[in-house]
């Protein structure tokens, strides 16, 4: 498979940064109550993360090692603050739904995550479509949970009224509680169908991409080692 | 070597009481409360939502045991309890796909999610019923007797209203199905208590520390019928003596069961005086199910010989 559409495929299956890594709940779970809102702050994300990767990428031969953390978030934060004055000029409603989830994506951490494990150590065009794919990857998950937190918490979907009057909306879901049932609901469904493929014994889309070299790896804290345990749980079939 | 001697893992003492027989009582215990809110509420046909409610709680636990390939564990009454508990906690006039809503809530999400009875961290009934109450909060919170629309008496306490004590006490007023009256509940108790399932420790902590909140707080100082009033009105009972009391969410030990007690003592007064709405009895209880593993590690008791002087 060519490099960069591995890159789209990783961030959108293998490694989705909602339903697989499990990174950025914190917009995941504040600003999914409807499936724009979702559309709207994972594109934001998607727009941020494709540039800092590439602007990234290009500058991984000067940054210096020991402060590569602030020079990151600098640039996080330039590209940030472009995306919130262009989404307050030209799309004030979904600015103002978004409200203080737009700056917090400088602290989202797929971003910084990104930028540490796969652009700071990878050429520019990889990056791009890294930050690409993993983009794309949050705004599914994001819109996946909106949507269903939208059709059972107002009967509607992007807006538009698509159950009958007559439905009572379930307003929980479209409170803070919901978000968490529709997160765990969405990951369980997606396990099941990842383990029924594993029964059929199709190759399982498993998550390696960051190369599986969790001993030296700086973001082992974020991930958890998780790499790690399966690395040894191989070792240990074999 | 004889068969005596041998030394086996705990449990080393046996008894004959099983699961099912605990919640056989309390569903015996709740029968007098059912009953007289199904009679308080015959205008409002509250025995449709009753039956409908319990029915989906045992159904509910059966068709997730068999799709999950698990033991089917209907026959120990505990989701029988559950719904019924939850039925009693809805006002007569609710939409009966809603308590089926809240039934299956209580069994699905919160109790067999968590691995069933035993592990649930919170009480199901309660849960299913904020879940009820944030989702169809005018649903929930509209209360009619004999077919006038109107207030409960707790909401009119806190409106300043006078109340009348002794039809509270009684229980032919506005509220949830089984709460409204206090001789029933209290005849279920004595029951539970005369019974050995329940002991006094929870619900006296509970509302000896409600009563002297309400005291210090409530702005009428040591007034009898004022206290009186905040003790029989909503489901202060209903909650001290079958919810707070649950054998899954409270502490094991005397001390804890102390702390837990005064713990939902206090924020039931602080959600009565303090908080938003009348009622704060359900979510007192949910929040200090959440207290009790911290509980639990502080009040845990050390083995004989361990725990002396440095």
């Amino acid at each position: 498979m060519n490099k960069c559409t591995e890159r789209i495929f990783n961030g959108l299956v293998k490694e989705n940064p909602t339903f697989v890594l499990m990174l950025g709940m914190c917009p995941t779970l504040a600003v999914t109550t409807s499936a724009t809102n979702g559309i709207g702050m994972g594109l934001s994300t998607t727009a941020v993360l494709v540039m800092s990767n590439m602007l990234i990428s290009m500058l991984r031969k000067i940054i210096p090692d020991s402060v590569r953390m602030p020079a990151f978030i600098v640039v996080v934060a330039s590209f940030v603050t472009i995306v919130d004055f262009l989404l307050e000029g030209f799309v004030p409603g979904l600015y103002d739904s978004l409200g203080l989830y737009i700056p917090l994506i400088v602290v989202n951490c797929i971003i910084l995550g990104r930028a540490e494990s796969y652009a700071s150590k990878n050429p520019v065009l990889p990056s791009v479509f890294d930050g690409l794919g993993m983009g794309l990857g949050f705004t599914v998950g994001l819109t996946c949970i909106g949507i269903v937190r939208e059709l059972i918490g107002s009967g509607m979907i992007f807006g538009h009224q698509v159950l009958p009057d007559s439905y009572v909306p379930v307003t929980i879901f479209i409170l803070a509680p919901g978000a968490f049932f529709v997160l765990a609901c969405l990951v369980a469904l997606q396990n099941k169908i990842k383990n029924n493929l594993a029964r059929k014994g199709k190759k399982v889309p498993e998550a390696a991409g960051c190369g599986a070299g969790c001993a030296a790896c700086g973001n082992r804290a974020a991930c958890g080692g998780h790499m790690l345990t399966s690395e040894t749980d191989k070792k240990d079939k074999e | 070597m004889n068969e005596n001697y041998k030394v086996s893992a705990s449990p080393h003492i046996r008894d004959r009481i099983k699961s099912s027989n605990i919640m056989l009582m309390v569903v015996i215990a709740l029968l007098p409360a059912t009953i007289f809110g199904i009679w308080n509420f015959r205008h409002e046909n509250a025995w449709i939502l009753v039956v409908v409610t319990t029915a989906s709680a045992v159904l509910a636990e059966y068709i997730y045991e068999k799709l999950m390939h698990k033991p089917i564990t209907i026959n120990d009454f505990s989701a029988v309890v559950t719904g019924l508990l939850l039925a009693l906690n809805l006002p007569p006039t609710l939409p009966w796909w809603m308590g089926v809503l809240g039934a299956v809530f209580a069994i699905v999400v919160v109790k067999q999610l968590f691995g069933g009875l035993g592990q649930n961290f919170m009480n199901p009934a309660l849960a299913a019923r904020c879940f009820l109450l944030i989702s169809f909060t005018s649903d929930m919170t509209y209360f009619v007797y004999d077919g006038v629309t109107g207030a409960t008496p707790l909401a009119e306490l806190k409106a300043g209203e006078a109340v009348n004590t002794m039809d509270m006490l009684i229980g032919n007023i506005r509220g949830t199905i089984g709460e409204t009256s206090v001789v029933a509940i209290m005849i279920g108790a004595m029951f539970l208590l005369l019974m050995g399932v329940i002991d006094l420790t929870i619900p006296a902590s509970y509302l000896i520390s409600f009563v002297v909140f309400i005291t210090i707080f409530g702005g009428h100082g040591l007034d009898a019928q004022y206290i009186t009033a905040h003790l029989c009105g909503g489901g202060l009972m209903l909650g001290a003596w079958f919810m707070a009391t649950d054998y899954v969410t409270s502490p094991i030990t005397t001390k804890g069961r102390i702390v837990y007690g005064v713990c939902i003592g206090l924020l039931t007064g602080l959600f009565r005086l303090f908080g938003g709405s009348a009622e704060g009895v359900s979510y007192a209880i949910i929040i200090s199910n959440l207290l009790v593993p911290l509980i639990e590690k502080v009040t845990l008791p050390k083995p004989f010989g361990k725990g002396g002087e440095k």
